[in-house]
């Protein structure tokens, strides 16, 4: 299993998502094409109903944690509940590259 | 440093500062495409922020995670809480409230600073 896959498996688990999204984006930075540097992840659960931003981001570090931790070294968290996501037009947010506007 | 005295460093700094951005980097200089977002996204607010370099302070790249228990850079503190990281910023700059709420702590410290 892919880590995309097991990143997938455990956030299903656990919040139920209406939609979710985990791109590898390591091919995009220095570590090259096939590392697991990079990820992106995009959630759109009821789950967080009620629960800020920050509340929501530490929900999805914590229960991928198990299989990131030590692995990754950048993931992105993106986190709507469903009414947000058809507000945004279900849009996934573009990531930065790793050096910024200096590498293009 | 030991880990107690980096975490009472850090406290000292976050309290102390209205805004703060924990970072890769400067907001000059940036070294990491995600320290380069949040910061640019703190300055185009026009409001006054420091920002600390985690490249430069080996103790506080180290043990800052465990601060909040928030594990990567950068770190957004605003009057006092983690506001976020990269993601979180983006999203509050997009709405406007980064500037509402930058504004309001810049003007609460200063309203604390007059009144000493």
């Amino acid at each position: 299993m892919s880590l995309e896959q097991a990143i997938t498996q455990l956030l299903t688990t656990e919040l139920s998502p209406d939609f979710i999204e985990v791109d590898n984006e390591s091919h995009l930075h220095s570590s090259g094409k096939g590392g697991n540097s990079h990820f992106k992840v995009t959630v759109v659960s009821d789950a967080f109903e009620g629960m800020g931003l920050v509340a929501r981001h530490r929900k999805v570090q914590q229960v991928v944690a198990p299989v990131t931790g030590g692995v990754v070294h950048a993931l992105g968290i993106h986190t709507y509940t469903p009414d947000e996501w058809q507000d945004r037009g279900y849009e996934i947010p573009e990531s930065p590259t790793c050096a910024g506007s200096k590498h293009g | 440093m030991t880990k107690e005295e980096t975490l009472a460093k850090i406290d000292g700094q976050v309290k102390n500062n209205p805004c703060v951005i924990y970072m890769k980097g400067t907001p000059t200089m940036p070294q990491c495409g995600y320290s380069s977002r949040a910061s640019q996204a703190m300055i185009d607010t026009g409001e006054k922020f420091a920002f600390v370099n985690v490249l430069a302070d080996p103790d506080i790249f180290q043990y800052l995670p465990f601060y909040q228990d928030w594990p990567t850079f950068p770190q957004i503190y605003i009057d006092g809480e983690l506001a976020g990281g990269c993601d979180i910023t983006l999203e509050l700059a997009a709405s406007g409230e980064l500037l509402r709420m930058m504004k309001a702590a810049n003007e609460k410290h200063a309203a604390s600073s007059a009144a000493e």
